[in-house]
């Protein structure tokens, strides 16, 4: 009987029982108190710093970073929550290296920026540790407003909000707050339940009401929330998944990968995740990449990111792409499948097609490979649902399939705004959700006290 | 090959890198050592008068400040001179200078004020075979209270005097050592120099707090709840050091004195920077006793590299060589112009040269060009300040460009003159009238 990784099929237990939890060990492990001071001496405190522009809440870097080397990690951590309530998670899941990190003028200089994501987590981590609170509530304003959704957006806007003094119900589908930072982000990026810990963190502050288990359009509608609340802020985020449009795709073992990363967050026991021998993961982005490098560290022997453009074409950072090449998987470049082959009804194997660009256009060329696998996981981009908005009044305006707003976050809709994935405009990023969650908020809050 | 063989006031080292009188030279142990890594010489740690010896704190002797990354950039200390018994040391050093007769051993001695002190420590010292005594006239703390010490270097009576008694009772050349602690560093000097001393070894260490814990709200280093002023140390006190000795080589009345350059040298750049403002040789400690004595290697392999690069063919060739260029402010030329250039290749864009100009200096340094970030010197506004190029964080990319003559300077209008003119002769000196009438 092949044992472990060889086993045929999607099964658990592939690997030694202690090696699941090295394997999901944090990615970044923190920074100690003498990291943390050699790395923040490395900063220069750049005039008009680029890292601070290129972050999408634009955290004063230089700042924080000069107050954890003079030895005030907590006045650190308040100049990142100022900007950012969500710092302590984007800290771990910020693409740095596409974002503040990359600008580093050590970047430039040396190729070798300071660690900021890391000096962030450090701050964050004294402040959360003594769950230091920073914002004292304003006085009461009576007004009410429900935010759809406890993912990054809407817990930024409600803690926003709650700090101006109103009263901040989220409603929230799932069992769980956090929202893909509880459900999709990849677990070695997000270790010892952290997500948990920064709901109850930013929830502290008091005034938001968390309801669990309340989806938009099943259990209650805009409307009532329109006529129950001062506003609606709509953080919801996306609720499908693209379709490979591939035949053959609803055999066994093709699964979602948003839907396996999420599975495997919630799992209390990583041996028993089953995985298959041979994975194809579909797709170029970090939800490829994180379904990929997991699917290996659960045990899996050949996992492959089939991509149907080029290197230069991915979402997934060249960070992210590098972690998975060390974690053992195979990235391929222009393939986009064309028939998953199942015998008996599971996935055997999946046929793809080779790509070229004509132009702008990407087309098959005709020619084929086939790939034996007996998982396949779709991570070709997630899509908003609008038609749980829709079930009554007037619809709302979209673009592009996803929610339409206004600089400040207004939708088409009086009293309602929105952010995170779920608008158009933005770039699928935790900390972008962070920023359009407050600055929604910020935009509510002068129309609730200024209308 | 460039000789650094070094001949200070007739004592012969191999290289001119002394440990300085301190802790790393306080026994036959750590000398032993600092012979073994590459120094030419050491002046031992000092020797006070037979009988019990001083005692140290038994805390914390050092505090400190750090740089970036904690580099140490200066030290402090409250430690006294040796506490070990007087006949323990001249016994140890009888041995080390018998044991390694190539490298100059220096005695530093402190007694008190007192003829018979010092005419009854002497022959003592002479009968190790010391090549030389260093007379500790710096000492900042513990001994001077006691009347030794700084407290002698204080006072150029006393230094006159005390000089003179030693050149009276030895024949081992006398150098005297000065404390910084004073307003005029040449006037020790020049009494050190009246009372016939060899030469003068400069700085001792800076009366200094480097610290307070602002727990127990005590200075630091701390005893028991209470601190002390210490002398403090380090490349911090390089630039002090370096002026007191430019002062002395240019000064007419002691010019020509031997100078053993002290304060902060930790490379062999410091030591060239020091011999060729007017120093003989150098004596280094601070940097010793955060690296150990390895960082000799260093210092000679840099300074022979530095001569051969540059045709010095002896560290006669270097001495002294920027003395006649130490002058005082009014003789500077002011109708010389130099403007900020910065480097666009190497610039990394951090903005400090932008931001130190915008809000502490002329406004001469943009940060956006078209909407583009990008840090260029606005010659109308530049006065050629260099703070510029002192808060880049590379090396050469900012550097300052002086104007040609005849050039014109977009700030002022007018084109550079040809003509040497200072501040004496400007119409804007109220004195300079008096001279021209």
């Amino acid at each position: 009987m092949p044992e472990g990784q060889f086993k045929e099929g999607i099964v658990g237990g592939r690997l030694p029982a202690d090696q699941y939890a090295d394997n999901f060990s944090d990615l970044h492990p923190p920074l100690d108190h003498h990291e943390a001071l050699v790395e923040s001496d490395r900063c220069y405190f750049c005039y008009d710093a680029p890292c601070m522009n290129a972050c999408p809440t634009s955290i004063d870097i230089p700042l924080f970073i000069r107050q954890i080397s003079t030895g005030n990690p907590i006045g650190s951590a308040k100049t990142i929550f100022d900007q950012n309530i969500l710092g302590g998670m984007c800290a771990r899941v910020c693409p740095t290296e596409t974002l503040c990190e990359e600008v580093c003028v050590r970047e430039v200089a040396e190729g070798k920026p300071v660690q900021i994501g890391r000096l962030q987590r450090y701050a964050t981590d004294v402040a959360m540790a003594e769950n230091k609170q920073f914002y004292p509530r304003e006085t009461a304003t009576g007004k009410t407003i429900a935010v759809v959704g406890a993912g990054p957006a809407g817990l930024a806007a409600a803690h926003r909000l709650a700090r101006h003094g109103h009263d901040v119900t989220i409603l929230e589908a799932r069992p769980k707050a956090g929202g893909l930072n509880e459900y999709g982000i990849a677990a070695y990026k997000s270790v010892d339940n952290f997500a948990q810990a920064e709901v109850d963190y930013v929830t502290a502050i008091g005034g938001i009401d968390i309801q669990n288990g309340k989806a938009l359009g099943r259990d209650y509608q805009l409307s009532d929330l329109t006529r129950n609340y001062d506003a609606v802020f709509l953080g919801m985020g996306l609720g499908g998944v693209n379709a490979l449009r591939a035949d053959g795709e609803d055999a066994a073992g093709v699964t979602n990968a948003v839907e396996f990363i999420a599975e495997l967050r919630q799992a209390s026991d990583l041996s028993g995740l089953p995985v298959g021998r041979r994975v194809v993961v579909i797709g170029g982005g970090m939800t490829a990449i994180d379904a990929a490098v997991q699917s290996k560290l659960l045990g899996a022997e050949e996992v492959t990111i089939c991509y149907r453009r080029g290197q230069e074409h991915m979402n997934a950072s060249e960070f992210e792409q590098d972690l998975a090449a060390a974690n053992g998987v195979t990235i391929r470049h222009w393939l986009q499948p064309k028939r998953v082959i199942a015998e008996g009804g599971k996935v055997s194997a999946i046929e793809l097609e080779y790509t070229a660009l004509n132009g702008d256009r990407l087309a098959g060329t005709g020619e084929t490979l086939t790939l034996t696998a007996d998982q396949v996981f779709k991570a070709i981009g997630q899509s908003f649902v609008p038609a749980a908005l829709n079930g009554s009044g007037a619809s709302i305006d979209l673009e592009a399939g996803r929610i339409k707003v206004d600089a400040e976050g207004r939708t088409s809709l009086a009293k309602v705004w929105a952010g995170g994935d779920c608008i158009f405009g933005g770039d699928d990023l935790t900390v972008s959700a962070v920023a359009q969650g407050r600055d929604a908020a910020e935009s509510i809050h002068r129309s609730l006290t200024q209308g | 090959m460039a000789d650094i063989r070094n001949n200070f006031v007739g004592i012969k080292s191999p290289n001119p890198f002394w440990l300085a009188s301190a802790p790393p030279t306080d026994k036959a142990y750590n000398v032993v050592r600092a012979f073994k890594a590459g120094w030419g010489g050491v002046v031992w740690k000092t020797l006070g008068e037979e009988g019990p010896p001083v005692v140290n704190v038994n805390g914390p002797r050092y505090g400190a400040i750090w740089g970036a990354d904690r580099r140490l950039l200066g030290l402090n200390n409250i430690e006294l001179i040796t506490d070990r018994d007087l006949q323990t040391n001249l016994r140890e050093m009888k041995q080390v200078k018998m044991d390694w007769p190539d490298r100059a051993l220096i005695a530093s001695i402190m007694v008190p004020c007192v003829e018979e002190s010092w005419k009854s420590i002497l022959p003592l010292v002479e009968e190790t075979g010391a090549d030389g005594i260093e007379l500790n006239f710096g000492c900042p703390h513990g001994m001077s209270e006691r009347g030794m010490g700084a407290a002698v270097g204080q006072v150029p009576e006393y230094i006159e005097m005390v000089v003179r008694w030693c050149k009276q009772y030895t024949r081992m050349p006398v150098i005297t050592k000065l404390t910084p602690n004073i307003t005029d560093i040449r006037k020790p000097a020049r009494a050190a120099h009246a009372g016939g001393t060899d030469a003068v070894s400069l700085i001792n260490t800076i009366n200094s707090i480097t610290g307070v814990d602002l727990d127990s709200f005590a200075p630091m280093p701390t005893i028991d709840g209470k601190g002390s002023h210490g002398g403090y140390c380090g490349p911090a006190v390089k630039p002090i050091a370096m002026n007191m000795v430019a002062e002395i080589a240019r000064d007419p009345e002691t010019r020509g004195l031997p100078i053993s350059g002290i304060g902060g040298i930790t490379t062999w750049r410091d030591a060239a920077e020091f011999m060729a403002l007017g120093a003989g040789n150098v004596q280094v400690c601070t940097a010793a006793m955060t690296y150990g004595f390895k960082i000799v290697q260093e210092m000679i392999a840099g300074l022979e590299n530095w001569m051969d690069e540059k045709g010095h063919r002896s560290l006669d060739d270097v001495i002294g060589r920027a003395t006649p260029n130490v002058t005082d402010w009014q003789y500077l030329n002011l109708n010389y112009v130099a403007k900020a250039h910065i480097d666009q290749d190497a610039c990394i864009k951090c903005g400090r040269c932008h931001i130190a100009c915008e809000d502490t200096s002329h406004q001469a340094i943009t940060n956006m060009v078209d909407g583009v970030r990008h840090f260029e010197v606005i010659e109308a506004e530049c006065v050629g300040c260099n703070l510029c190029v002192n808060v880049c964080p590379v090396d050469n990319c900012i550097t300052m460009e002086p104007l040609a003559v005849g050039a014109m300077d977009q700030r002022t209008g007018k084109p550079v003159s040809p003509i040497y003119a200072n501040w004496t002769t400007h119409p804007n000196n109220p004195m300079a009238k008096v001279a021209a009438e």
